[in-house]
């Protein structure tokens, strides 16, 4: 299984996406620059934090535009695993890929710190090491984490089962229904705010982000094996 | 030709930053101070003389860039 990890000017959580992938999965893995024009070659494509473009205008805004996103766009549409992670996330959402947007957080302070989240999806690609309903303790790192939908998109969202992760503790943001991540109708993109890169080894205070990447590696598995 | 932008957050979208500025107003002692609403303001050197077309493109740059349709307002105003 072929990963790639996306690099935009200001990405700065990509070196520790691509160390996960190496560490927990074992497979190959690329940085993919954003000017790249195809990711035919991959199998899963992990969109990093950081401050894309400075965060200029708004998080993600100017990010959505890059020309990789066209291909990442393909490649969701062909049910290839894609993982956004805080600025990620709110590349993906800018890009219509996932509903939503990301806005200030309540406080207005940039929380960095360990968050317990509920898992309430366990059966997409990124999740399916996990039962639903257990907690699991994931670090967040950011100022805009406010998710907010309309009533009619988080009906649409608890319809579907897109909810993937919620806040269980203190909601650090005040994002809309404590939601943390999300997916698309599918279940193939996945959007979170916590940082499951940043919980790979109980040495850094959490493994439970490494079964993210182990839940992508045997979705592919189950994948290559369902085609055969 | 000059396009003037205004992107301002949809009424029924939280405004944390407004919140805190009217807090700090009203700390300040400027207790008539009732909703504050925090936006942006952009201007826009246009390269045509051409309105109608300028209107369909500002408007475009709008909906595709300049605001986020999801948590956003946009008005702009074309002079020149």
């Amino acid at each position: 299984m072929k990963f790639a990890v996306l690099v935009f000017p200001g990405s700065n959580c990509d070196i520790d996406m691509l160390k996960a992938v190496e560490d927990v999965v074992r497979q190959p893995v690329d940085y993919v620059w954003h000017t790249a024009t195809d990711l035919s070659d991959y199998d899963a494509i992990l969109v990093p934090g950081g401050f894309s473009y400075g965060d200029y205008l708004r998080c993600g805004a100017i990010a959505r535009f890059a020309p990789v996103m066209a291909e990442v766009r393909k490649a969701a549409e062909k049910g290839k695993f894609i993982l956004g992670v805080c600025n990620g996330f709110q590349i993906l959402t800018e890009a219509g890929l996932l509903p939503g947007a990301l806005i200030r957080n309540n406080s207005l302070k940039f929380r960095c710190h360990p968050v317990d989240l509920r898992v309430e999806n366990a059966g997409t690609a990124f999740t399916n090491d996990y039962e639903k309903g257990e907690v699991v303790r994931i670090p967040i790192a950011h100022g805009e984490g406010n998710f907010y939908c309309d009533d009619e998109t988080l009906a649409r969202l608890k319809a579907n089962n897109q909810i993937v992760f919620r806040y269980a503790g203190e909601n650090p943001n005040g994002s809309v229904d404590n939601i943390a991540g999300i997916c698309n109708e599918a279940g193939n993109v996945v959007g979170m705010m916590p940082h499951p890169e940043r919980a790979v080894s109980d040495l850094l205070g959490s493994a439970d982000g490494a079964r993210m990447f182990k839940s992508a590696l045997q979705a592919f598995v189950s994948q290559a094996a369902s085609a055969r | 030709m000059k396009a003037t932008v205004y992107v301002t957050i949809k009424e029924n979208v939280l405004d944390p930053q407004g919140n805190a500025v009217q807090g700090s107003l009203h700390t300040m002692g400027f207790e008539e101070v009732g909703k504050v609403r925090i936006g942006k303001y952009m201007e826009l050197q246009l390269d045509t003389n051409d309105r109608a077309k300028a209107e369909e493109r500002v408007k475009a740059m709008c909906e595709k860039l300049l605001a986020n349709t999801v948590i956003e307002d946009y008005r702009f105003e074309l002079e020149g």
